[in-house]
């Protein structure tokens, strides 16, 4: 347990270093979020609405699973040579098919009866699409956005390989730091991962409908990605 | 590593010829299959071993711990939520951290990796289990009960055969997650595929790291199918149902 205090003590010694290298950790997070964002939730939310491409929106994200973050981020590097946009592309390609999946599997899967019931009204496909499926879905995209960070905020950590800044700088660079250094930047990593967790878990409650939350009390869900296994195969 | 580089040592000359390599090699051109042939032997199948080899522990042995646990959950619902909770903070600290925080305890070793590896499993594993008991319908487990069964043939033989296409779910999630994060546990233990990826990265030769990199790739993709595959010859109901 020393190696642990040890690891307090530099994380006590280098608030700025630290502070400094969290900021660069987080803006590397942001733009790679903020990019996927921008391109998959309209994907995922008009291929869902349409009901179409569920082959290639549900099995992009066991794909995107299977490539090996350290690998795509060093071919990368190969390709796009070292820094901050190499590293923020094969974030974004890790986080894409994540959220790209949920948005399409969230408004998909909603309710058809409230769809027709939606149509019934005299609702346009826009306003059923704003004011019943996306409200519906919500839940489900946010549970997709949510993944995603956590693991771009994770993978970020390897930036360091590929010369872009971030905590993982020091925990690469245990020649320099020691282990009580490498051991601090992990703790503040593991730290920074659980905090993004907790508050994206947050806003995934406070965006969720009412009359949902109630529902989430019963069965427990089956876990991201493969939410129906059956459709999954038979597609 | 010293089983692979045994009967290398045999066959190589004592001093290596380096002027041998290819135009492609020689030349530094963008992927070299030459190299990947030359080099298929000593140093990337050793890896791709290593790598099956964590995976396979990682999923065994994670699946084993899911699996009680969740049938600890299924039949007392309260252990539900602190499980949840405890996997869930260990699937949360990036794999990074997770590896150089276990170096105190288990030092640079397959331990420290494979002990990573497994806490990426559990949440994935246990909740795809527990969902897919509790999906269930009441009524095939009153018919069940009706018809005699006792608790644990209830379990065994309707709810479990019932949850496996979700239970295989969370087995494909999980195994193509680790094969894709044993490559990090190369900055704790020189092994798997991660070796020659982060060999590759230190040189201005990239075909050790495109090559490593595929092969994980396609490692991943084929762990994936084969698990479909089984849950196909697993669940043949499944099947019939569909084609109605």
């Amino acid at each position: 347990m020393n190696d642990f205090t040890d690891a307090l003590q530099f994380i006590a010694d280098n608030t700025a270093l630290l502070w400094s290298l969290t900021l660069d950790h987080l803006a590397l997070t942001g733009a790679a979020v903020g990019i996927s964002l921008v391109i998959a939730i309209p994907l995922g939310v008009t291929l869902g609405h349409l009901h179409r491409g569920s082959f290639v929106a549900i099995n992009v994200s066991n794909v995107g699973r299977a490539l090996p973050s350290l690998a795509l981020i060093s071919i990368g590097v190969a390709v796009l040579g070292i820094g901050f946009v190499n590293v923020m592309v094969a974030l974004v390609v890790l986080a894409f098919p994540l959220m790209l999946t949920n948005a399409y599997v969230a408004v998909e899967g909603v309710d058809q009866d409230a769809v027709e019931a939606a149509r019934g009204m005299g609702m346009k496909p826009h306003e059923v699409l704003w004011k019943v499926e996306l409200p519906l879905a919500l839940p489900l995209i946010f549970a997709g956005i949510r993944t995603a960070v956590v693991y771009v905020i994770a993978t970020a950590t390897l930036a360091a390989v590929a010369g872009a800044h971030s905590l993982g700088d020091i925990i690469v660079d245990q020649a320099t730091y020691r282990l009580p250094g490498v051991l601090g930047a992990a703790i503040c990593v593991a730290v920074l991962a659980l905090l993004a967790e907790l508050l994206f878990a947050g806003l995934q409650r406070a965006v969720t409908p009412r009359a949902l939350r109630l529902e989430e009390r019963g069965a427990p869900t089956v876990l991201l990605g493969n939410p129906d296994p059956e459709r999954t195969v038979s597609t | 590593m010293t089983a692979a580089a045994l009967p290398l040592a045999a066959a190589e000359p004592v001093i290596p010829d380096f002027g041998r390599g290819s135009t492609c090699v020689r030349e530094n051109g963008a992927f070299c299959w030459d190299w990947v042939s030359d080099h298929w032997g000593d140093t990337l199948r050793p890896a791709l071993m290593q790598h099956l080899a964590l995976t396979a522990i990682a999923i065994s042995l994670g699946f084993a711990i899911a699996f009680v646990l969740a049938l600890a959950a299924h039949r007392r619902g309260r252990l539900t939520t602190p499980v949840v909770l405890v996997t869930g903070l260990l699937y949360t600290i990036p794999s990074l951290a997770l590896f150089q925080l276990l170096v105190p305890f288990t030092g640079l070793s397959r331990t420290t990796a494979e002990v990573a590896l497994v806490s990426y499993t559990l949440l994935i594993l246990f909740r795809n289990t527990l969902a897919g008991l509790a999906g269930v319908p009441e009524e095939v487990r009153d018919a069940a009960r009706g018809m005699g069964l006792t608790q644990r043939q209830v379990l065994w033989t309707v709810e479990l055969p019932l949850a496996l296409p979700a239970i295989v779910a969370g087995l494909r999630i999980a195994t193509v997650t680790v094969i894709s994060l044993a490559t990090v546990a190369v900055f704790v233990v020189n092994e798997g595929l991660g070796a020659p990826i982060y060999a590759g990265l230190q040189q201005t030769f990239k075909t050790e790291l495109i090559a490593a990199g595929a092969l994980c790739v396609a490692l991943a993709l084929i762990a994936d199918g084969l698990l479909v595959l089984l849950q196909r010859v697993l669940t043949p109901w499944t099947r019939v149902a569909r084609s109605r």
